[in-house]
């Protein structure tokens, strides 16, 4: 039991987060129907709650917590997609700003490597926020099933590089200077590393921003593998690239929501307090925890809200 | 793995002194913004300031469109809520907007640094960057 206490403490706290989900209708309906007006601050409460627990579980899972927000609050909460996604780049935002100082300044996050992807996310971030704003609600919810369940599969399948050994840069990589030092406190040592197929990540960072605009996911799930398998990144600076990478996409996409009032702050800052508090607490379980509980969860958490969100978008489970 | 030895990085260990600058200032907007978020929210629900939607009407407008919400709530679009800030629920724009506004400041002390080495490619893109952030944060595209 000692020996398991943590999992044992998440596992509760899971536990609680789903409950206060899955008892949210009930409660609703039991205040008057699908309009109660006395029961306003269930919802705020709820999102809350659930944001803490995924705020718990994404910091040791490596994610975002955008990633797991959206699909889960659209798939049972009441509210409509436009909030839910808006939300969901504020509370990636957040978090983002919230470790982008600290990676920033332990060289665990590289501005030189990160500003030119960084660019053309951003640029495609808008595109995607007015294209995912301009569709169709059944579609994005039909798109985002589908992109958490592949998600899910790529969290499930992808295999990560800790050091990735690059030969040689690419042209681009290396007019760019996308290379450097950084010191790893595990081993305590200084660790080379440069940048390779610079043309195919700009690529892959434009696709990842159209994404990230239209689901209102942080993007956390591709700028990591991207960085790592495909421009030979070493894993902790990949990481935390991805964060101050985040940092300025998301707020890129969340100026579209907020210019075009698909913010409502009563959701917003319960989530985005929510979600902070469980990361702090996510930060320390990150020290006890085994990192493949976690994984596992998250990917279980992935597959019912894309199953969820799929459903849904295809009119079966309203 | 790469080692340190086997590489030209043109580059020393450690952060350099633009990132350092760059992380310093975004801690501080970062917490800016997040002290103001809470305590605007701490004026909105304590309902010091009046609120341009009432609380019992939240249930009926959050399942709706963003379009179609604008039009029942009146709430403002692109910056017009700066001029409704005696109203609780808008207040907490203020938060949300220093928050997503805390890399422009940022950004912008990138300049003097890239100027000055003439790193050319990187002054571009810093300055193409702060294009993209000010375009997505001017409104242009705030017409519901």
């Amino acid at each position: 039991m000692n020996n398991n206490k943590p999992e044992f403490i998440l596992g509760l706290a899971c536990c609680a987060g789903a409950v206060v989900a899955a008892s949210c209708p009930s409660l609703a309906l039991a205040a008057g129907g699908p309009d109660p007006a006395a029961a306003w601050w269930v919802w705020p409460l709820a999102v809350f709650f659930v944001c803490f627990v995924l705020g718990m579980i994404a910091v040791p899972a490596g994610i975002g917590g955008g990633v797991l927000f959206v699909p889960i609050v659209s798939g049972f909460f009441p509210f409509h997609l436009d909030f839910v996604r808006g939300t969901g780049l504020l509370v990636a935002l957040a978090s983002a700003l919230a470790a982008g100082p600290g990676l920033l300044r332990s060289g665990l996050a590289d501005l030189r490597l990160g500003l030119p992807l960084t660019l053309l996310a951003s640029a495609a971030a808008i595109v995607g926020a007015l294209v995912g704003l301009a569709l169709p609600v059944a579609i994005v919810e039909t798109a985002l099933g589908v992109t958490i369940l592949c998600i899910a599969a790529l969290m499930w399948r992808a295999k990560k590089s800790a050091y990735p050994g690059v030969a040689r840069p690419d042209a681009l990589g290396a007019a760019l200077r996308m290379s450097g030092i950084y010191h790893d406190h595990a081993f305590a040592r200084d660790i080379g590393w440069q940048a390779q197929r610079t043309p195919l990540g700009l690529l892959l960072f434009t696709g990842i921003g159209v994404l990230a605009g239209v689901f209102g996911l942080g993007a956390g799930w591709a700028n990591v593998p991207v960085l790592n398998l495909v421009m030979g990144v070493p894993l902790k600076l990949s990481a935390g690239t991805s964060g101050f990478i985040l940092s300025i996409v998301d707020s890129a996409a969340a100026w579209v929501y907020i210019n075009k009032g698909a913010l409502l702050a009563v959701i917003a800052v319960p989530s985005v307090i929510g979600m902070m508090l469980g990361a702090f607490i996510g930060a320390r379980l990150l020290r006890v925890m085994k990192t493949s509980v976690i994984r596992n969860l998250v990917i279980a958490i992935l597959l019912l809200a894309g199953v969820r969100a799929l459903t849904k978008g295809l009119g079966w489970w309203a | 793995m790469v080692g340190v030895s086997e590489m030209n990085t043109g580059r020393g260990s450690g952060p350099s002194a633009e990132q350092l600058r760059y992380a310093r200032i975004l801690d501080y907007a970062m917490r800016a913004g997040l002290a103001v978020l809470v305590a605007s929210f701490a004026v909105y629900v304590a309902g010091v300031l009046p609120a341009q939607v009432p609380f019992e009407a939240l249930p009926r407008l959050w399942v709706l469109p963003a379009g179609e919400y604008l039009r029942e709530s009146g709430m403002p679009t692109g910056w017009a809520w700066l001029a409704m800030l005696d109203r609780g629920d808008v207040l907490l724009f203020s938060g949300v907007a220093i928050l997503a506004g805390a890399s422009l400041p940022c950004l912008f002390a990138l300049v003097p640094a890239y100027a000055a080495r003439k790193d050319w490619a990187y002054l571009g893109i810093t300055f193409a960057l702060i294009g993209v952030l000010l375009l997505a944060a001017s409104g242009v595209f705030g017409s519901p």
